[in-house]
């Protein structure tokens, strides 16, 4: 499989990103989100970190970068996008996803390890998994709590959106939700970071299942 | 000419940073202020033009507020 891993400034876990990749397999390209095109990738990664700093929200200033308009496009053509927390964020202020992720409830910046539930096996994301395993993936994030209107989250539901929910809801997100597929299923957005637990040395090996089963 | 845009929550959209304030008021002795819902404020200076108001409007629209969880409210001013 080729990756690309987008990098922002302020992204800070896009070199986390290719090692986990590349200990799947996968052949690993490096974006920059001033390039105004992608190489030809199966996969795009949109990283954790902070870009622009937050300023205005978090995400906001990273989803007008020119190789945003480019990532839609591959998303369009059925092209498989993950984003995990900042990355995200920024999909959902694209508007590749649909939602917001406000403040945690309890105003607290979040790092910690965090269980969550596998709400559906009926993706290639998750094909390492089947649905109800529980994994451990750790989060590190201050703006978490998944935000969407009654009816959107109502759609969620109804079609299977939902990829991940915490097991013990850490940050107010409405329906215990971790992490959300767009309708056609080639996109995931994800709070939680696969990418720091692929080695018993890292604490877990769940991540390093996740971006196994994403290669098959 | 000048542009003042209020951004400010949705009518539902969780505030835990309003409700910390509020809380912090309390503790301030502050007393009577029932309630607390953070928002920001744009100051824009923008060319003279016909369409300026539009400008703003799609300023907003596509990235000063997020849709999802906020609304806007312009002013401008000649």
């Amino acid at each position: 499989m080729k990756a690309g891993v987008v990098v922002f400034p302020g992204s800070n876990c896009d070199r986390d990103m290719k090692v986990a990749l590349e200990a799947a397999g996968a052949d690993v390209s490096m974006v920059w989100h001033k390039d105004t095109k992608l190489p030809k990738l199966d996969l795009v990664v949109l990283p954790g970190g902070f870009s622009y700093g937050d300023y205005l929200r978090c995400g906001a200033l990273s989803a007008h970068s020119p190789i945003v308009a480019e990532v839609k496009k591959h998303a369009e053509n059925g092209g498989y996008v993950l984003g995990v927390c900042n990355g995200f964020q920024v999909l959902t202020e694209t508007g590749l996803l649909p939602g917001a992720l406000l403040r945690n409830r309890n105003l607290h910046f979040i790092c910690k390890s965090q269980s969550l539930q596998v709400a559906n096996d009926n993706n290639k994301f998750t094909a390492a998994f089947q649905k109800g395993d529980v994994v451990n993936f750790p989060i590190a994030h201050h703006d978490g709590n998944y935000f969407a209107g009654e009816d959107v989250l109502k759609e969620l539901e109804d079609n299977q959106q939902i990829a991940f929910r915490y097991v013990e809801n850490p940050n107010g997100s409405a329906n215990d939700i971790a992490g959300i597929y767009n309708k056609g299923g080639n996109i995931l957005g994800m709070m939680p970071h696969p990418e720091r637990v692929i080695s018993d040395l890292l604490g877990g090996v769940d991540g390093k299942r996740f971006f196994e089963g994403l290669m098959k | 000419m000048k542009a003042k845009v209020h951004v400010t929550l949705k009518n539902g959209v969780l505030d835990p940073q309003g409700q910390a304030i509020l809380k912090a008021l309390a503790n301030n002795n502050i007393k009577g202020i029932n309630s607390v819902r953070q928002g920001k404020f744009f100051e824009l200076e923008l060319d003279n033009k016909a369409d300026a108001e539009a400008q703003v409007e799609e300023a907003c629209r596509k990235l000063l507020a997020n849709s999802v969880i906020e609304n806007y409210d312009i002013e401008l001013i000649a």
